[in-house]
């Protein structure tokens, strides 16, 4: 292997000579091999997971030829110099160390057939990128693996970010707020599972695709609320998971370009990123839409959220994402709560429902109703939701009637409402905020 | 997961004057295409010559407009990258794959500053 130009240890012509100076940023990064090799893995260990997983079609025995392959590298690089092209150097090792495991293994005789033949005809890997195409397909086995349905859906978060996402155990159990040891037990268990069940290392055909799809979507949604729904200082980490679910859907939206779903789900969680930063007021408490300061929403991350929205829509009727991201469109839309486009909002929660219904959609959609018709028609949405048991305990139902009432000139009803809210809400600063509203508008 | 802005500086006078050879530009397609699947970049492109750019400038209260080329400087911002990566060590690997598909006889140089958040 030849060593990276950058590897170079004369200082460039312009950098300081003095002997004791140790801030040279030019070779600080160069200078530890260990960093550049740990970068290096981390960036690559998806693909190489997957791409080793095909071989040995275990994504547990997978993961563990991917880290011998890193060991390689920390003997090998410092001595050799990085590669030129990293990636493939540890996809070669790392596959050569499957194709040995299979080859000892005398009970995978009948594998080794079928690798044997993958292998010539792939040709010789060292020094030899693998096909994009390849590797794109491998990483999509690899995804709806992590998030097959055989696994509960915290394994699957878990799996999906560990393998796909990159992220060490103590990350995932710190993102988490769990033990470290629940989460590497939730792991295992999970790799043990997929074994235990012969689990098919494959991306489904037919039907069974967008059932599989629809979990892997979750997956990634449900990854990105555990991060959106932090607001309080301890959970200052977990805005870290809403970036790292917009990383996978993003890296999904490029394996699966043709799925609009994906593309709708993207845009969903680019447009709400856009708006992050200005969920949390100077003391993390929360603030509402309509207090949110409009000029600091992310315009990149608008327009790429709009990108992908276009996509989602362009290829039929929009899926249950592609839905709320164009609800989230309107909200970023507007130059103010007051220009926003209700009406619109009204009709897209509409037929939300009727793509997926929930009562938390059809609450979502009355108050719509009650900005853009008033109070009285969206009452009565609410009132037919009272009976529902998804919503007996949830706060947000008698905040929302409270609401409506008050503004129907009902007080003392609209006050029952609110004291009943904050005896629901769960968090001490939404209780504080429901608890004032009950006292105002006499 | 912060996002680094890679301004990549190139040498005017030594760069191609016909502009990058079609190997140059092919191995550069990949190399996006491969970033971009990999989620992490958000936004780049290349900027036209200073020749045709212009510096607004603020000094002593007093607003200036000069014409480019911006000779008295060795480098010059010809393009720039923004990406989201896990940290600091990702952006630099990302650049220099970015420099790696270069020539021998390209000089650039990617300055690559985390943006500050919030």
């Amino acid at each position: 292997m030849t060593p990276q130009p950058t590897a170079d240890p004369t200082p460039p012509p312009d950098s300081d000579p003095t002997p004791d100076s140790d801030s040279d940023p030019g070779t600080a990064i160069d200078s530890d091999p260990g960093t550049a090799i740990e970068t290096v893995f981390r960036m690559e260990s998806p693909r190489l997971i997957a791409g080793v997983a095909r071989i040995v079609r275990d994504v547990g025995i997978a993961e563990e030829l991917a880290q011998d392959a890193l060991v390689a590298a920390l003997e090998q690089w410092p001595r050799d110099g990085v590669p030129d092209n990293p990636g493939a150097w540890l996809m070669a090792t790392a596959k050569r160390r499957a194709i040995d495991l299979v080859r000892r293994r005398e009970r995978y005789a009948r594998k080794l057939a079928e690798v044997g033949r993958d292998l010539e005809a792939a040709g010789p890997y060292l020094d030899q990128p693998s096909d994009p195409d390849d590797i794109d397909d491998d990483l999509l086995r690899l995804v709806f693996t992590a998030c097959h349905p055989v696994l509960s859906a915290e394994a699957r978060i878990a799996l999906t970010l560990r393998l796909l996402g990159g992220l060490t155990t103590p990350e995932i159990a710190r993102a988490f707020l769990a033990p470290e040891a629940t989460i590497a037990q939730r792991i295992v268990r999970a790799k043990r599972t997929l074994a235990a069940k012969a689990v098919a290392f494959e991306v489904p055909d037919g039907p069974d695709r967008e059932a599989r799809l629809d979990s892997v979507l979750e997956v990634i949604y449900l990854i990105f609320n555990e991060g959106y729904a932090a607001t309080a200082g301890d959970d200052l980490l977990r805005p870290a998971l809403c970036e790292d679910a917009l990383r996978l859907a993003r890296v999904l939206a490029q394996l699966m370009p043709k799925e609009p779903e994906v593309h709708g789900l993207v845009a969903l969680l680019e447009l709400q990123a856009s708006r992050a930063a200005t969920r949390t007021g100077p003391a993390g408490e929360p603030v509402l839409l309509k207090d949110q300061d409009r000029r600091r929403w992310n315009r990149l991350l608008i327009a790429r959220g709009f990108t992908a929205l276009g996509r989602a829509t362009a290829t039929g009727a929009p899926g249950p994402y592609a839905l709320q991201a164009a609800i989230a469109a309107c909200h970023v839309q507007a130059y103010t709560y007051e220009e926003t486009d209700w009406s619109r909002i009204a009709t897209l929660y509409a037929l939300l429902a009727t793509r997926s219904p929930s009562p938390v959609v059809e609450l979502n959609r009355a108050v719509a109703v009650s900005m853009a018709d008033g109070p009285a028609p969206a009452l009565e949405i609410v009132d037919r939701l009272a009976a529902e048991p998804a919503l007996r305990d949830y706060h947000l139902l008698p905040s929302v009637r409270g609401d409506l009432l008050r503004r129907l000139g009902r007080t003392e009803e609209a006050r029952a409402q609110f004291v009943r809210a904050a005896g629901l809400a769960r968090n001490e600063r939404e209780r504080a905020l429901l608890l004032t509203r009950a006292e105002e508008g006499d | 997961m912060p996002r680094y802005l890679s301004m990549v500086r190139i040498d005017e006078k030594t760069a191609p004057a016909e502009g990058p050879s079609p190997e140059l530009m092919q191995r550069m397609g990949d190399l996006l295409e491969e970033i971009t699947k990999a989620g992490v970049m958000l936004d780049t492109a290349g900027l036209t010559p200073t020749a045709q750019g212009k510096r607004v400038r603020w000094e002593g209260g007093e607003l200036s407009v000069t014409d480019g080329p911006f000779t008295e400087t060795k480098e010059v911002v010809g393009g720039y990258a923004l990406m989201q990566c896990k940290d600091m060590a990702e952006a630099v690997e990302w650049a220099k794959r970015f420099l790696k598909v270069h020539e021998e006889h390209w000089t650039v140089t990617c300055e690559v500053r985390e943006i500050m958040e919030g």
